[in-house]
This record gives C-alpha cells, sequence and structure tokens, in this order.
C-alpha cells in the first residue's frame, strides 16, 4: 500500500502545486492587467490614498489632483473641454474611462514597473505618488480641431502618420469632467444621468469608439484592393453607364448629382476616385469580389480593436454578401461601418508608403521623481499595401482635392491629398459627412480624418466636401504652420 | 541469553508499561499552540485598529473561545492520546482563527456600510461546537478499530445524509445547489457529514475486499481489465455520484465523493486500472451532463471566459469569479494587510471566496503559508497512512487526508480558475456550521489514529515513519 501512497502523495503535491502556480498568476503576473480592468473599482477606491499622477499635454497639465480637505484628500481636476475625449473623466462614484482608465496603473501608481517605489513606500508609511503621463497630443492642433468642429457633431483624429503618435483628438459635442469628479456622490451621479441622457450623446466617443457609415472615403480602401491585387492601374477603365442595376435586384445605382461622373461610356479609377463615382466602383467592387475587399480593409485595422492605449471599437466589413451587397460595400454603404479613428488609419497608411504605423497617445510616463518608466516605441501596425500601390493611391487622392470633388481640403502652396464621403442612413435620416487625408502629400506630416455626424444639423443636403473637408484642412493647416 | 544466576534477562517488550510517559511530541504541540494564539490575537488586534481604529472588548469574544478549546483539545490529548501527531491541531488552530478573524473583518465592513447579516458571532459558535466534537470523539472513540464495526452503518448514515437535501420541506436550495437541510431557520449541509460516514465505508469495505478486487482478469490491449462482478462497487459509486451531479446540482460534492472513493481503491489494490476505468467513467458523465444541463455548461463557459462582459453581465455568470481574482490581483505579493483591502465587494466573502478575501489582504505571502499549512495538514494525514499497521487505519487516514486535499483543490482551484468553480466550502477556513463540525470531526479522528500509529511503530516498526 506505501508505494501506492507515495504515489498519491505526488499527486496531492502536483493539485497543490497547480494552486500555487494559478494564485501567482492571478496576483503577479496577471495582476496589472487585472488591475487596469475598469470593472475592477478596487483601484478607484485604492486611488484616494495616493496622488493621481497628472495627464500632460506639452508639458502642461490637464488633468490633476489638488489637495482637498474631505476624506478623499485628492480632487481630480481638468482645464478643459477639449481634452474631454482623451483624458475621460475619473469618478468616484462612475468608474473611469479614457486615459484615466487605460493608464490607471501608472496614474495610481500601482504598476509594476513602480516596484521599488513601492517598497520604498510601504518602508516609509507613506503612499506612493502615481505616475504622471504626457500624451503624444499636439495643443495648437488640438485647438485647431476643436475649434473648426464649431457646433457640430462629430470628431476629429490627427496622426503623424511616420510615427503613429496621434496629434489631435476630439469628440463633439463634450462635457465637463470635472461635473462627475466631484466628491459628493448625489452630486456626480445625477450629473452623470444628465449627460447620459442627454441626447446629444455627450459622453459617446466619436473619434473612436462610435461606428459610422464611411460612405465614400471606403473607396481609397477599394481602390487600394484593386491596384494591390496588379490587375488593375489607376488608368483601368471601368464601364459608367447612367445607372448600374445591382444583380440579383431591381435597385440601381447612380452617380451623386454632380454630374461628372457621366458623359462617357468608360472612366478610368482615378477619375472615378477624383470625381467620387458610385457606378464605377460598384462594378469595381463586384469585380474584385468581398474577400479579396475585406482582407484589404483588415490589413488597414478592420475587425481589430485597437488599443492606444484606449481601445477602438473594431471597424467592420460584412461577410457573406450578395454580389448587389458586394457593389454597394465598395461605396461604403450597405452595413460597413468605421470608426474616425480607422479612416485616420488608412490615410496614414497611404501617406507613409504603405506601412501603417501603430496609433499611440503615449509620449512617456514619468515617475514623480522624474524616472522615465514607460516611452513606447513607434511600431508597425501592418503593411496594407506596397511603397508602389501607394504612391499611386496618394496620387488619386491628390487629383480627388486638387482636380476633384474634395476640392475643400485645398491649402495654398501644398499638395493635399484626401477624400470626401457623404454617406446615407437611410430613408429620411441625415447623412454623415467624412473627409479623409494627409498633407504635404510628397512628405506627409499629418493624417487627418473627420467625421460629421447627424448631417452636421443639415439632414440630407450637407456635403462632405462643404462640411467635414474645411475642418480637416484646418487641422492639417494647424500642423504644417508649425 | 542467560546470566550468571541462570534467569532469562527481562525483556523490554514484556515488562508492563507502569506509567505512560508524555512524550515530547506533546510539548512541541503546546508550543505551537501558543504560537497559533498568539498569531489570532495578532490578526484581530490588526483588524480592530485598521478598521474601527481602537480595540474593543470583542476582541476577546472572537479570541478566547478558540485559544480556551484548543487548550482544552491539548489537555485532552496529554491524558487520552499522548501519541497523537503534534501539528495537526495547531495547523487546524491557525486555519480556524484565520477564518474567524476574517469573517469578522467582513463583518465589521458590513456594520459599516449599515449592513445587518453577520457571519462572525456565529461562527464562534460553530467554532466551539465543532471544536468540542473534535474532543469528543478523542475521547469517546476508543481505538483505531472502533469505527471498523459499524462500515455498513457508516454507509447507510452516509446515504441517508447525502439524499437527505432532496426530500421535500426540509431539503433546501441555496445559490442552484441542492444541499441544504433547513430545521427552524437553521441551515445545515449534510454531505460535509456524508464525506466523513462514506470515508469510513469506504475504508472499511476495501479492507474486506481487496483481495478480490486485487485479483484481475483477461488481459486486453496490454491491460489487464478487472473482472466484471468487481467492477460492480464502481458503478454503483459512480452512479451515486452522477445522481449527486444531476439532482443535487453540484460539480463539487460529486467530485469529491467519487476522487475519495478512486483514490482508495488505487490505494487498497495496487492496480491503477481502477484510476483509470474511474476517471473515464466520471469524465463522461461529466461530459454528458453538461451538454444535457444548462447549469454545467454555463459554469464552464465562466470558467474559461470570466471577463467576457457576456458572462459578467449573466445572472449566476462570472461576476463573483471576476471579482474575486480583481481582488487577489488587488493584494498583489504583500498584500493590503488586515483591514486594508476591499474584499466584501466579492459576493460569499465569507463563504465559498474568503480565499479570495485572504488572498488580497495577505498577498501571494499569505496565500503561499495558508496553501502550504493544508499540504502540511494532508501531509501529515498521509504520514499516518504510511505508518499505521493496521491497512483499515491506512485507508482511513488516506481518505480524510486526501478528503481535504481534493475539497481545497476543487474549491480554491474554482476562485482561482483552475478548475470551473463549485458550491464546496474551504475547510477549516470558510464561515458555515456543517463545514467546520466536519473538518473538526476530521481532525479528531486523524489525531485518534495518529495516536496508535505511533503505539504501533513504537512496538517495533519504528524504521517506518517519518516518509510523509
Amino acid at each position: 500500500m506505501n508505494r501506492e501512497l507515495k504515489r498519491i502523495s505526488i499527486l496531492i503535491f502536483v493539485m497543490f502545486l497547480s494552486l500555487f502556480v494559478a494564485t501567482t498568476g492571478i496576483q503577479v503576473i496577471g495582476a496589472d492587467s487585472y488591475t487596469a480592468d475598469q470593472r475592477n473599482v478596487r483601484s478607484i477606491y485604492d486611488g484616494y490614498k495616493t496622488q493621481r499622477g497628472a495627464i500632460l499635454v506639452d508639458s502642461k497639465a490637464i488633468a490633476i489632483s489638488k489637495r482637498s480637505d474631505d476624506v478623499y484628500r485628492f480632487q481630480r481636476t481638468y482645464i478643459s473641454q477639449m481634452y474631454s475625449a482623451v483624458t475621460g473623466f475619473y469618478s468616484t462614484n462612475q468608474g473611469a474611462t479614457g486615459i484615466e482608465s487605460a493608464m490607471n496603473s501608472f496614474l495610481s501608481g500601482k504598476n509594476s514597473s513602480q516596484f521599488f517605489e513601492q517598497i520604498s513606500a510601504m518602508l516609509s508609511g507613506s503612499p506612493v505618488q502615481g505616475a504622471s503621463v504626457e500624451l503624444t497630443i499636439d495643443p495648437k492642433v488640438q485647438k485647431a480641431a476643436w475649434d473648426a468642429l464649431g457646433d457640430l457633431k462629430g470628431a476629429v483624429v490627427a496622426l503623424d502618420p511616420t510615427n503613429g503618435n496621434i496629434l489631435a483628438y476630439v469628440s463633439k459635442p463634450s462635457f465637463d469632467a470635472n461635473s462627475l469628479s466631484v466628491h459628493s456622490g448625489t452630486e456626480s451621479k445625477s450629473n452623470y444621468q444628465d449627460l447620459l441622457n442627454n441626447k446629444n450623446g455627450p459622453l459617446l466617443d466619436r473619434a473612436s469608439t462610435e461606428l459610422y457609415a464611411p460612405g465614400s472615403v471606403f473607396k481609397i480602401i477599394v481602390a487600394s484592393a484593386a491596384i494591390e491585387s496588379g490587375k488593375y492601374t489607376p488608368e483601368s477603365l471601368i464601364p459608367n453607364p447612367i445607372k448600374f442595376k445591382l444583380p440579383g435586384t431591381n435597385t440601381f445605382v447612380q452617380n451623386s448629382g454632380e454630374g461628372k461622373c457621366g458623359g462617357k461610356a468608360t472612366v478610368s479609377i482615378a477619375d472615378a476616385l477624383r470625381f467620387s463615382c458610385n457606378v464605377p466602383f460598384a462594378q469595381l467592387g463586384i469585380e474584385l469580389g468581398q474577400d479579396r475587399i475585406r482582407a484589404q480593409a483588415e490589413l488597414f485595422g478592420f475587425g481589430k480593436k485597437v488599443q492606444f492605449p484606449m481601445t477602438a471599437s473594431a471597424s467592420k466589413y460584412p461577410t457573406g454578401m450578395d454580389a448587389a451587397q458586394t457593389g454597394l460595400s465598395a461605396f461604403g454603404q450597405f452595413d460597413v461601418r468605421v470608426t474616425a479613428m480607422q479612416m485616420a488609419m488608412v490615410s496614414a497608411a497611404v501617406a507613409n508608403k504603405g506601412v501603417l504605423m501603430k496609433p499611440n497617445l503615449i509620449e512617456n510616463v514619468q515617475s514623480s521623481n522624474l524616472t522615465i518608466l514607460n516611452q513606447p516605441a513607434a511600431s508597425v501596425f501592418s503593411q496594407p499595401m506596397s511603397a508602389a500601390t501607394a504612391a499611386k493611391v496618394n496620387a488619386m487622392m491628390v487629383g480627388a482635392v486638387a482636380r476633384g470633388v474634395s476640392s475643400n481640403g485645398q491649402i495654398k502652396g501644398v499638395e493635399v491629398a484626401g477624400k470626401t464621403g457623404t454617406a446615407q442612413n437611410g430613408d429620411g435620416e441625415p447623412y454623415t459627412l467624412w473627409f479623409t487625408g494627409f498633407a504635404p502629400a510628397n512628405n506627409p506630416r499629418v493624417a487627418v480624418a473627420v467625421v460629421v455626424a447627424d448631417g452636421g444639423g443639415m439632414g440630407q443636403s450637407g456635403r462632405g466636401n462643404s462640411l467635414a473637408a474645411p475642418i480637416a484642412q484646418k487641422v492639417m493647416r494647424a500642423v504644417l504652420q508649425k | 541469553m542467560t546470566n550468571l544466576f541462570g534467569t532469562t534477562a527481562p525483556n523490554a517488550a514484556n515488562l508492563p508499561r507502569i506509567m505512560r510517559v508524555v512524550p515530547r511530541s506533546r510539548n512541541l504541540e503546546g508550543a505551537l499552540l501558543l504560537l497559533a494564539v498568539g498569531l489570532n490575537a495578532f490578526q484581530l488586534a490588526q483588524i480592530q485598529l485598521s478598521t474601527i481604529e481602537v480595540l474593543t472588548p470583542e476582541f476577546f469574544l472572537y479570541w478566547l473561545p478558540l485559544s480556551f478549546l484548543a487548550l482544552v483539545l491539548h489537555a485532552i490529548l496529554r491524558l487520552r492520546a499522548s501519541e497523537a501527531d503534534p501539528l495537526i491541531l495547531p495547523i487546524a488552530v491557525v486555519l480556524n482563527g484565520l477564518g474567524l478573524s476574517m469573517i469578522y473583518r467582513l463583518d465589521l465592513a458590513t456594520i459599516a456600510n449599515g449592513g445587518s447579516e453577520l457571519f462572525g458571532f456565529k461562527q464562534v459558535i460553530w467554532t466551539s461546537l465543532a471544536m468540542a466534537a473534535a474532543a469528543a470523539i478523542v475521547i469517546y472513540v476508543p481505538s483505531h478499530l472502533f469505527l471498523r464495526r459499524y462500515v455498513y452503518l457508516s454507509m447507510l448514515i452516509g446515504a441517508v445524509l447525502l439524499l437527505s437535501p432532496m426530500l421535500p420541506v426540509i431539503g433546501k436550495t441555496i445559490n442552484g445547489a441542492r444541499l441544504w437541510l433547513s430545521i427552524g431557520g437553521l441551515t445545515f449541509q449534510p454531505g460535509e457529514l456524508a464525506k466523513i460516514a462514506l470515508t469510513i465505508f469506504f475504508a472499511g469495505y476495501l479492507v474486506n475486499r481487496r483481495e478480490s478486487l486485487a485479483v484481475v482478469g483477461r488481459k486486453i490491449l496490454g491491460i489487464r481489465i478487472p473482472r466484471a462482478r468487481e467492477l460492480g462497487p464502481i458503478v454503483m459509486i459512480w452512479a451515486a455520484s452522477l445522481l449527486v451531479l444531476i439532482l443535487q446540482r453540484d460539480l463539487g460534492t460529486s467530485l469529491l465523493y467519487f476522487g475519495i472513493f478512486i483514490v482508495l481503491i488505487y490505494v487498497a489494490t495496487g492496480r491503477s486500472i481502477y484510476v483509470i476505468v474511474g476517471m473515464g467513467m466520471f469524465l463522461t458523465g461529466a461530459l454528458v451532463a453538461s451538454r444535457l444541463m444548462d447549469y454545467v455548461s454555463g459554469r464552464i463557459d465562466s470558467w474559461l471566459n470570466p471577463f467576457s462582459q457576456q458572462n459578467y453581465d449573466a445572472v449566476g455568470g462570472s461576476y463573483q469569479l471576476a471579482q474575486g481574482i480583481f481582488g487577489m490581483a488587488h493584494g498583489g505579493i504583500q498584500g493590503t494587510g488586515l483591514g486594508g483591502g476591499i474584499p466584501q465587494l466579492v459576493p460569499l466573502a465569507e463563504s465559498d471566496f474568503i480565499f479570495a478575501s485572504l488572498a488580497e489582504e495577505l498577498g501571494l505571502v499569505g496565500v503561499f503559508a495558508i496553501l502550504t499549512l493544508y499540504l502540511l495538514l494532508v501531509a501529515r494525514g498521509i504520514r499516518i497512512g504510511f505508518s499505521h499497521p493496521d491497512d483499515f487505519s491506512k485507508l482511513l487516514a488516506t481518505g480524510l487526508a486526501f478528503s481535504i486535499a481534493l475539497q481545497c483543490f476543487i474549491v480554491i482551484g474554482g476562485v482561482t480558475r483552475v478548475v470551473p468553480l463549485t458550491g464546496l466550502t474551504t475547510p477549516l477556513l470558510a464561515a458555515g456550521g456543517s463545514s467546520l463540525i466536519a473538518n473538526w470531526i476530521i481532525i479528531g479522528l486523524l489525531l485518534r489514529i495518529s495516536d496508535s500509529a505511533r503505539l504501533g511503530s513504537s512496538t517495533g516498526e519504528n524504521s517506518r515513519g517519518g516518509a510523509a
């Protein structure tokens, strides 16, 4: 029996070993990611004990914890609604969002990179100070985007295409994060309810979590897929009838009402993009097939929740479409849905010779004694296309701004590449208006996406070129003027 | 051997024992007990100071009963079982005291939040009753052979206890599992006691049948297959386990009984084929059950994806599991210190999730200490199995020790996502009367058996102990 008992002892030892390993996995290895989970309110309770680190833009604090006389000891304060979409809020009752949530382990001094500080804090009995987070946001560009968007509902995302740094990140209408960081539970709760009930959705992040129909800005992706396939060049001619009957249906696709697409029996892909013609793109899409378009879209980031380090919603290109639906998807209709961040990434990839850099909002993280704890390096997200394809798409987008229907993106003395979009959302619903592009076209320093929701208040009469393009133009100009 | 006078030299073994000298192990136990109750005092004081910032006489309410009864048990052992294992009692006292401290600490948080559902005082009462039960075992079970006379009675008692929650009126379903009896407002989990009765039955039955079970029949594919009629009892226990799974809706309890049985049949017969067949049967049964029964597949899904929003939000989903893990992660390596964390955020922090509560406040360091204490307790039990000359006692000690090990594995493994979460209690730590009484009875039995294990070894087999 004792031989068997020895084996049972080994079994028991293995059982306990698995418990030792599992607890280590939770309490040491996975601890940071569990602490960062926004459903984990413990870090918020803990936050009261430490002075939370500041969030900085260009070395100036946009969110800071100041001493207060109540039990919470520190009051989180925000300087401007302009940054609310970036910082999010940090509330004693309503949790945290934005950078406050995504970088919480650093801001609250809980990150394992602050281990030695934590040890010395434990020995001295004084709490750890939170680390401060410096953002890549350029305050001038952010201000330009904020002002340019005015009272419109929508978002602006501006990226540096060479490294993925986020230069501007605006969502409107915004909210006052101070109204949620107040310590009075009833006050912050009722303020939160008011914001939730507000029909303009001030708490929505229209820059990276809200999904919109892209309309014609999606044509950049279809054109890229076509040229990348090797079967097409910008000069390839596509049939261009007045009306195109979608296969298997009685639905007709027409070009938009500006008349520049008609006239001839065929049109080149470059001209179709320049004048944003739906008829040739519907046919091109069906010819390419949904799988090729989807593969191209996924290389740009569709279907992925990009972390920058806030988490963007995954943009969607539908599956299992029939030919008619594929035709509609090729000019960004049917069930195609994108975030503004996603469209900025598309332009950034074209701008950066086909290499898409991972979007990033964090310049660095500094401990209270000014040691750099974390400094994300620029990293490649994917390569959606070859440099040669990128050059061709780049030239086509230049044409769209310089000599096409995206003309309001023009900047005097600078070559701008871009594309507008005016997406339909169903009968009687207001359009979604877009512009995405980059400048200067030959040496890009900024890629931008602007989305204007609810037709910019003009129902179905607003256009991407009339409302979204001028905003993007001002944002690009702010970058170039530096 | 004759001497000058032609008489036989007195043989030491033939000399009558005039008095039993209390061995040094009792003094070791006494010293460890002082450490254990001192540790408990330290915990309680720390909890009061860190939460209500003042020491109150309530301290004694939680400290004295456990400490006093620990010393009483120690005294009883000196008189009635002086050769008993010296580590078992101190470990049990440390674990029970730690659980009591945490339950009291959670009560203070409940009071601070204006709640009224308290568990601490009840736990003190149950601890006292449970330790009295352990004392009764040491006093009234005269020898390790005594229980062998009641093997089939044990089976009957075990079966009745096990199935009693199925009775109308007094049977009760809590959190989806039908494991409870409710009589006059008091709830009791008879399965905890059934575990002991069935272990006694398994040990007795297997000692009687081990020869015939060990004889194996034909060889098929190089594996010796037991004769069909010897598989009968396994099939019966398997069916009973599945019945528990289906009727009482608890995977953990079912796995516990079956696991104890399989381990004992393996130890008794030395045939690994029983383990293979048994595991296969249980896994098949559980797999079929998971397909047929929503709650099993729901548990498994929550286990695999506790952080998916869908499972997190579902009624009876992974909210509790996820919050427990958040708490443990919050504790990190060194823990928040007793009273410094927020373990009360987890539902059932004082019972099913007391391990997570302790992990949050004592950190990985404390968790390793707790797991080591359990491992040591189990090792002492297995060691009794190693050294005991009597086969029944060997099996009983092994079964009882393994039941603690397996229960720890199932419940702590459930909290830490090693296995799916089930409704067992953490031995000696968790709030709950039935569990405390059952586990202290196990402690009493181990002490009783270990006493005779040492007697056995001192009469000639002293080279065999000490391997565990």
